[in-house]
């Protein structure tokens, strides 16, 4: 079974959600697609890493060979090619790795090489997989370590996996979304993560994605999130209370489940009511 | 004009609430969200009139003439992205497609067609004085940094005379951060000080200065961990950065943003501490020589 923790507002709580249920799993996978900003490794501070480079493949030019037809760079949609000075020249930022240009090359003047974008982690805490996207800084997209992520060998059998979305509801949590057999989304009280619930809403519904959402930072004051959850008919599967200590271990990057009984009850239950749902669901095809 | 970026990395963090403060003090007359895929900014900036919208197209999408397609499967073999499959007949996922075009190109029998596809919508709200640009990216769509790039110039050609422009980021690293940064003057990070926050500034700032950005941080809700906030001021001091303010933890920010005020429309310690990073701010920002 794989669930997906997502939010659209950045610093709801999906870190927290994802890495003390992993916890509380046990035997369990975590897998961190928050690529840009991973920090679900730093709760768990896995043992025996290792690590994977992750590349893409870009054009490279071999200036014999290249007669400056320019086609290539009339063909390239993403601007990634120009022909200056007499000098083809790629702009490796910008290139989707699409191979058109390798394509549509007449002199057969370009080939590909591999150029790094970041890397994947994998080691254990506990009995905890951790599996950790990281993206280099200057690059554009993770989606090719996400790829990796959450390849099919990572998946284990019979295990609980959780994946940590990134923030938004772009490309990048669409791909993080895509294999979950469930979602989690994560909402604060306030009028901004309202607002994000609402679309990551309509994005696990353009998905036919089943799912429920945690009420995260609740205060005893009237939570707009509830209320949205409310009027949509959305199931909440818990609520987690604004907590001084639990912002404390958190910021500290504890796992609060393992540092106190209060937080292993708390979230002992929401994986209760998560599987009870995910069971639900899986009898009726059709949520 | 000169362009103030507001980023933070971890998400979260309190950049909007900062932006939208930032807008009251300086009464600007020209500012942008350029988190296109989870834009806050127009719920607390009080424009009451309909923004002017504009669709936003994206690349094309390819799409598959089943009449003419022969199934020689050269698309398929040929797209990178993995956005043909075949379920009786081709077939492109238009999630996945990113319109690259070259399914189109190797086609033999011209079954492909490239159809254009809307993105996302561009609002402009503007009153003749001041001019507020923002976006809103189609779920699931994949070109942010081309739409975020669009909401600048919009906010650009919108208020040409104006001196400073406020803009609000988006968390992470990625292709819409990078586009945000392109030709700004001034990057302020908003740090909050938890092990992840820390981790995630380090990556913020080592991607503004790989675009030579000028950068100065605050931290906020700098007392819900003071010792991490003490690991900000030392890292700050050993890289050289100006640290521009700390920012305590206040529950009336909740209450100020919940009613549609920023912190700076009422009395309170967090909108007090934020008036004093943003005189900082705007000294670095138009003080001399500092280009």
């Amino acid at each position: 079974m794989t669930i997906a923790v997502l939010s659209g507002k950045g610093g709801t709580g999906k870190t927290l959600v994802s890495v003390n249920l992993a916890a509380t799993a046990k035997t369990s996978i975590y897998i961190d697609c928050d690529v840009e900003e991973p920090n679900g490794h730093l709760f768990f501070l896995p043992e025996g890493v290792q690590e994977e480079e992750i590349s893409v493949k870009i054009p490279k030019v071999d200036n014999e060979l290249c007669n400056g037809c320019r086609k290539c760079v009339d063909f390239c949609k993403f601007n990634a090619l120009a022909y200056i000075k007499n000098k083809l020249i790629v702009f490796d930022e910008v290139c989707h790795s699409c191979g058109g240009c390798i394509v549509v090359c007449p002199e057969k003047a370009l080939t590909e090489k591999e150029k790094f974008i970041g890397k994947v982690q994998k080691g254990t805490s506990g009995q905890v997989t951790v599996y950790t996207g990281i993206l280099n800084t200057g690059e554009a997209s993770g989606i090719p370590i996400i790829k990796k992520l959450l390849a099919e060998e990572n998946m284990e059998e019979n295990k609980q996996v959780f994946i940590d979305c990134p923030p938004g509801s772009a490309c990048i949590v669409m791909e993080s979304i895509k294999d979950a057999d469930y979602c989690i989304l994560v909402a604060e009280p306030t009028l901004f993560g309202v607002h994000n619930l609402g679309m990551v809403y309509e994005l696990v519904k353009l998905f036919n994605k089943s799912f429920g959402v945690v009420l995260n930072k609740c205060l005893e004051e009237e939570n707009p999130a509830e209320k949205f959850c409310l009027e949509k008919n959305i199931k909440i599967l818990g609520r987690i209370p604004f907590d001084t200590k639990l912002g404390t271990l958190n910021s500290n990057a504890e796992i609060a489940v393992n540092k106190d009984e209060k937080y292993r009850d708390m979230f002992s239950s929401l994986m209760k009511t998560v599987a009870k749902e995910v069971r639900c669901n899986e009898t009726t095809t059709n949520p | 004009m000169k362009q103030l970026l507001i980023l933070s990395g971890k998400g979260g963090t309190g950049k909007t609430t900062i932006a939208s403060a930032f807008i009251k003090l300086a009464d600007a007359k020209a500012y942008a969200d350029c988190d296109v895929d989870a834009p806050n900014l127009h719920l607390i900036t009080g424009w009451n009139a309909e923004p002017a919208k504009t669709d936003y197209y994206g690349l094309p999408k390819a799409e598959i003439n089943p009449e003419l397609c022969t199934q020689c499967d050269q698309c398929r073999q040929n797209c990178r992205f993995d956005a043909i499959s075949i379920n009786e007949k081709y077939v492109v996922d238009p999630f996945a497609c990113e319109g690259c075009g070259v399914c189109a190109y190797v086609c033999p029998v011209e079954a492909i067609a490239m159809i254009p596809a809307v993105a996302g919508e561009l609002m402009l709200y503007s009153d003749g004085e001041k001019a507020f640009s923002t976006a809103q990216l189609k779920m699931g769509s994949g070109t942010s940094g081309m739409l975020v790039t669009e909401v600048k110039k919009q906010m650009k050609s919108a208020a040409v005379d104006a001196g400073l422009a406020i803009i609000d980021g988006s968390p992470g690293i990625g292709c819409p951060v990078i586009a945000s940064l392109s030709g700004v003057d001034m990057v302020l990070i908003v740090a909050e000080p938890s092990v992840s926050g820390i981790s995630d500034m380090e990556r913020i700032i080592n991607t503004a200065a790989k675009f030579g950005t000028k950068t100065a941080i605050c931290i906020n809700k700098y007392d819900t961990n003071i010792e991490n906030t003490k690991k900000i001021e030392e890292f700050c001091k050993k890289q050289g950065l100006p640290l521009i303010g700390n920012i305590p933890f206040d529950s009336n920010a909740v209450k100020a943003i919940n009613n549609g005020q920023t912190i700076v429309d009422i009395d309170c310690a967090s909108g007090a501490a934020t008036k004093k990073v943003y005189h900082k701010t705007m000294n670095l920002l138009f003080e001399k020589g500092g280009d």
